[in-house]
């Protein structure tokens, strides 16, 4: 045997050992659901969603699972890209045998994991993918999509924005397939209730990359009365600091999708720019009584305050949780037909699974930033019922392909 | 009109403010690139100090930039964020720390692997990146942490009616600066006059008694700590976070390569150059043209690559760049491939039976990975072909990958072939591209031509990101499954491999077929080949194309496995996992590439599974081997079987 023959027969001994190695036992007193996310990624997000629905599966097991069952979750690192994460889908539905999949965090990975549910047939519950092509476009039967979408905060926002009466607009939005959508949505809608409005200029930065003294001067520049921006994280707070030193803000209403969000709005810390109309989440000043009570158990399990994530998590467990109850099976179509319509309890409040797209009703708040101690918060806020800002049932059945 | 008053007088008092109002954008804007080219040059200079004496492409520069971020954040939090000294205390201690954290490299790792062969230490460099960036996970956290102001320069100047950023004018002067302080520390000191030796020829340094070991790890620091000072600065300006490492390592390499590798005046050249068009997008904003739009502000995406692929086609060794003498002694020549024996081909024929027979083991799974290993030994080994045989390395191989990707989804979509169709229009695709940009890279070659690659990838990626309405966007298209008969796990695993199988064997054949001892002539030497009447350019423009060929169906073959696709496929962090496997498995060997991409496939996909930090994991794994086998997996088998059989043969003898 020549050297190059051994090492082929050990390359693949080795490469079938560790697949043996890889098969494990199963068990046949849970119910296995398969988690995945971009873990490494989007981990200012993510940490808290794993903590979110870590505490929901607790809560189902202390009283007693599902269908006699406990309730397990498998959970997986896709990588932040469609291939691994269609791979890892594979791996989660053949040899971890789960029922179902949740998760994902991007849009393109939500995507990617949506055509995979359709082709082999698996339930599908997007958690955070905030495309709106997930239920529409390229909706299908099997997946079904839990948080409200870009078209939805757009539309939460526009009616504040309407109120102003101001003519000329800017637009700032990370280049990619979301800050694409949030700007067409607006511009769509805001079309549509004031029709003399005009949009003056247009920056779209690299996501993550955004040169933002440029784009501060830039717009400036172009003498808009208002700015609608669907900036986020690193890319937010360069642009609030940049166009505070510049004086951009000064007498400027600002619109900006997600910046109310604790993971965003947080590390702005005092500079934190007071005024912004955003979409959000004041965990600090929820009285309901369904978010006090999860608010209270996820600082008592986690010695943290919680953030968005910690709500899309927990709530998409719920979700897993309500149509297993309803379906009473595990049978995949079975458990496809529960979804449609599919109500349940929230931290939010109550949530349904809309059966014309797949889409739950879960909203967002709507409010102003303000200070408070040297913190970030929103102030005059409200929620904004999801069902109330989705397009009619009409234009969604144009955009939803025929199943 | 008539109501309107007209005449000179009433032009010019509308005109002038005019005038006066863009002239005051311009100057804006030019002072933002100025400002936004100051930490870009830092970073950049440090990379080219050491490239220039220790031949490292060094991957984790980026993440020596993100640590000085995070470090000049957390002491100036401990040195008081409202003092001056606090501030700059802060700067100047995250930039000497990230130096020392250089230093460690350099001993504990990259000092081992001096001597191996070309490039291989950029997989040490890659595996550096992902432990840094797992470290600062674990010592800072997730959340994006914005630093604090700079004490004493919070606020703005006016300039033309415009307030910029007082702090931004002190960017502005740190450029120059340490622009000036590199001149007169590399010209007008020993130390200096040693590192200009050694970047000239580095054995001679050596010969004539300088301590190397002692130089290099000097050299490292001071390329670290121009990192860690590049980071530091922009900590007024820019959140500490973790992608930090990714994205400033590209800007770096293109601000290099543009400037031309190891002139630091180059650098700071085309630190300016690629700042400056950035802030003049922004500034330009939409421009109609013909009824057409155009978004300037989009092309803030790929402005640095066309810039980098304009600069290299008409200036092959960038700006400023001078030819490099060729390295000596850094690793012993290639030896010549063993031609390929029939106890080989048995064996090779053994090892696809085998395979063939993996899906009676019942295991779904197992064939999904052999699916993704499959896939990505074709990938590696059309990347090897090039960088082995051919001489090429190439930083931008996705692009071949990708192109594949979307031409055979494109067809499937948009042309409405059916599958098998389609599949073939992924290696037309890509070898189309292969083409067009082959026929530019081969006119350069070392780092200039993978950095071309790379430019002709990004600019590729960035029309696929951005063409919504054709290629789905950032997003990428769905619904590519393939045909019936295919739909079957086993059937496509088989399918698979056996189109696998041929084109891998194919290009072994290639390889020992005139054609490839016509490539290796030209790599080897390129003078004597050619005095023997080989046009090298041509025969590597055809090596080039096949090997874009090859990579696209392997592209294909992916895409109807995923039933999905994007952007990511032909993305720099695809063609970073090409290198990783082709180096990791040896470039040195025909197998290295194969036994790479299975080793790597099969860590990554275990390790993710099992561990939270499961990129420091991998890093490590990737660093034990590096340290273990410096010739890369294949290699080393190669020289244990040998040293096994040379032992045994001494034994006959006997």
């Amino acid at each position: 045997m020549n050297r190059r023959t051994w090492l082929k027969w050990s390359a693949a001994f080795g490469i079938a050992v560790a697949g043996l190695m890889g098969s494990g036992a199963q068990a046949q007193d849970t119910i296995k659901l398969g988690e995945m996310n971009s873990y490494k990624n989007f981990a200012a997000f993510l940490e808290p969603y794993k903590k979110g629905w870590e505490l929901a599966v607790e809560q189902i097991n202390a009283s007693g699972g599902l269908l006699g069952k406990k309730l397990e979750i498998v959970s997986r690192d896709d990588n932040g890209n469609p291939g691994d994460a269609v791979r890892i889908a594979e791996e989660l539905v053949t040899r971890e045998k789960v029922s179902f999949l949740i998760g994902t965090f991007p849009s393109h990975v939500g995507l990617a994991v949506a055509s995979f549910a359709k082709e082999k047939k698996t339930l599908f519950i997007a958690a955070e993918p905030l495309t709106d092509k997930i239920v529409w476009d390229q909706g299908n039967k099997y997946t079904f999509r839990l948080r409200a979408s870009t078209y939805m905060q757009t539309a939460m926002l526009v009616p504040e924005a309407a109120k102003l009466k101001k003519k000329r607009w800017a637009i700032v939005y990370p280049n990619y397939e979301y800050g694409q959508s949030a700007t067409a949505a607006f511009k769509k809608l805001m079309k549509e209730v004031q029709p003399d409005v005009e949009f003056v200029i247009e920056q779209a930065p690299p996501l993550g990359k955004i040169e933002a003294g440029a784009v501060a001067d830039a717009i400036a520049a172009a003498k808009p009365d208002a700015i609608f921006s669907s900036l986020f994280g690193a890319d937010l707070a360069k642009f609030v600091r940049e166009g505070q030193t510049r004086d951009l803000f000064k007498n400027m209403p600002v619109f900006n999708l997600l910046a109310g969000e604790p993971e965003y709005l947080d590390p702005l810390k005092d500079e934190a720019p007071v005024g912004w109309w955003v979409t959000g989440y004041p965990w600090y000043a929820i009285t309901t009584p369904e978010h006090k009570a999860f608010a209270d158990a996820y600082q008592k399990k986690f010695n943290d305050y919680p953030r968005l994530g910690s709500i899309v998590g927990y709530s998409m467990v719920q979700s897993a949780a309500a149509v297993i109850k309803k379906a009473g099976t595990l049978d995949t179509e079975k458990l496809v037909a529960a979804m449609k319509g599919l109500t349940h309890s929230t931290p939010l409040g109550n949530i349904t699974y809309r059966p014309q797209d797949n889409q739950s009703t879960m909203g967002a708040y709507v409010g102003k930033i303000g200070l408070k101690d040297g913190k970030g918060i929103m102030t005059d806020w409200y929620y904004a019922d999801g069902a109330k800002f989705l397009p009619s049932d009409a234009d969604v059945a144009k955009m939803r392909p025929a199943q | 009109m008539a109501a309107r008053p007209s005449g000179r007088g009433h032009f010019f008092p509308s005109f002038f403010p005019r005038v006066a109002a863009l002239l005051a954008n311009i100057v804006i804007q030019f002072m933002n690139g100025l400002a936004g080219a100051s930490s870009l040059f830092l970073v950049a200079a440090g990379l080219s100090i050491i490239f220039g004496v220790s031949r490292i492409v060094n991957f984790a520069h980026g993440s020596l930039y993100m640590l000085g971020v995070y470090l000049a954040y957390s002491l100036i939090e401990f040195f008081g964020r409202s003092s001056i000294f606090g501030f700059w205390g802060g700067v100047l201690g995250a930039a000497i720390a990230v130096g020392l954290i250089g230093v460690v490299i350099e001993v504990l790792v990259l000092r081992r692997i001096y001597r191996a062969p070309e490039l291989f230490q950029l997989l040490a460099t890659f595996a550096l990146v992902l432990v840094i960036k797992d470290a600062a996970l674990y010592f800072w956290g997730a959340e994006d942490l914005v630093g604090p102001r700079a004490a004493g320069l919070r606020g703005a100047v006016e300039i033309m009616g415009k307030r910029f950023p007082q702090y931004d004018l002190v960017l502005i002067a740190i450029g120059p600066l340490v622009l000036g302080l590199l001149w007169l520390l590399l010209n007008r000191t020993r130390w200096g006059t040693l590192v200009r030796a050694a970047t000239q020829d580095r054995e001679m340094v050596g010969a004539l008694g300088v301590n190397q070991s002692g130089l290099f790890t000097s050299v490292f620091f001071l390329g670290a700590f121009l990192a860690g000072l590049g980071g530091a600065v922009q900590i007024p300006r820019e959140p500490a976070q973790l992608m930090l490492d990714i994205t400033v390592i590209s800007d770096a390499f293109v601000v290099v390569v543009v400037g031309g590798m190891g002139s630091i005046g180059g650098a700071f050249l085309a630190a300016l150059l690629i700042a400056q068009a950035k802030a003049f997008c922004i500034g330009i904003g939409d421009v109609s043209i013909f009824g057409a739009t155009l978004s300037f502000t989009k092309f803030t995406l790929v402005v640095e690559f066309v810039i980098m692929a304009i600069v290299l086609v008409v200036r092959p060794l960038g700006l400023l760049g001078k030819l490099q003498g060729a390295q000596r002694g850094a690793a012993t020549v290639e030896p010549p491939l063993y031609p390929l024996t029939r106890p080989f081909w048995i064996a090779v024929v053994g090892l696809v039976a085998l395979l063939a027979l993996m899906p009676l083991g019942g295991d779904d799974y197992l064939l999904v990975l052999l699916i993704d290993i499959a896939v990505f030994s074709v990938f590696a080994a059309t990347l090897h072909f090039l960088m082995g045989p051919s001489g090429m390395v190439s930083f931008g191989h996705a692009a071949y990958f990708g192109l594949g990707c979307y031409g055979a989804a494109l067809a499937l979509l948009k042309l409405k072939l059916p599958m098998e169709l389609a599949l073939l229009a992924a290696p037309l695709a890509s070898g189309l591209g292969a083409l067009v940009f082959g026929w530019f890279c081969v006119r350069l070659s070392g780092v200039y031509l993978a950095m071309l690659t790379l430019a002709f990838a990004q600019i590729s990626w960035s029309v696929i990101y951005q063409w919504d309405a054709f290629t789905g966007g950032s997003n990428g298209l769905v619904g590519l499954w393939p045909s019936e008969w295919l739909k079957d796990r086993t059937a496509f695993y088989l399918f698979t491999l056996a189109l696998c199988a041929a084109s891998i064997i194919f290009l072994w054949r290639v390889v020992h077929a005139p054609f490839g001892y016509v490539l290796r002539a030209g790599r080897d030497s390129a003078l004597r080949a050619d005095a023997i009447g080989i046009d090298v350019r041509r025969f590597q423009w055809y090596g080039f194309i096949l090997a874009g060929v090859f990579a696209g169906l392997a592209g294909g073959l992916f895409a109807f496995s995923k039933g999905s696709i994007s952007p990511e496929t032909l993305a720099v962090s695809r063609s970073v996992d090409g290198l990783v496997m082709v180096l990791l498995g040896g470039v040195q060997t025909l197998t290295g590439p194969v036994a790479g991409a299975a080793v790597f496939t099969w860590l990554q996909d275990s390790i993710a599974r099992n561990t939270e930090y499961w990129r420091a994991i991998l890093g490590l794994a990737i660093l034990v081997i590096v340290l273990a086998f410096p010739q890369g997996i294949a290699g080393f088998l190669k020289q244990a079987t040998a040293r096994f059989t040379s032992a045994r043969e001494r034994e006959v003898v006997r």
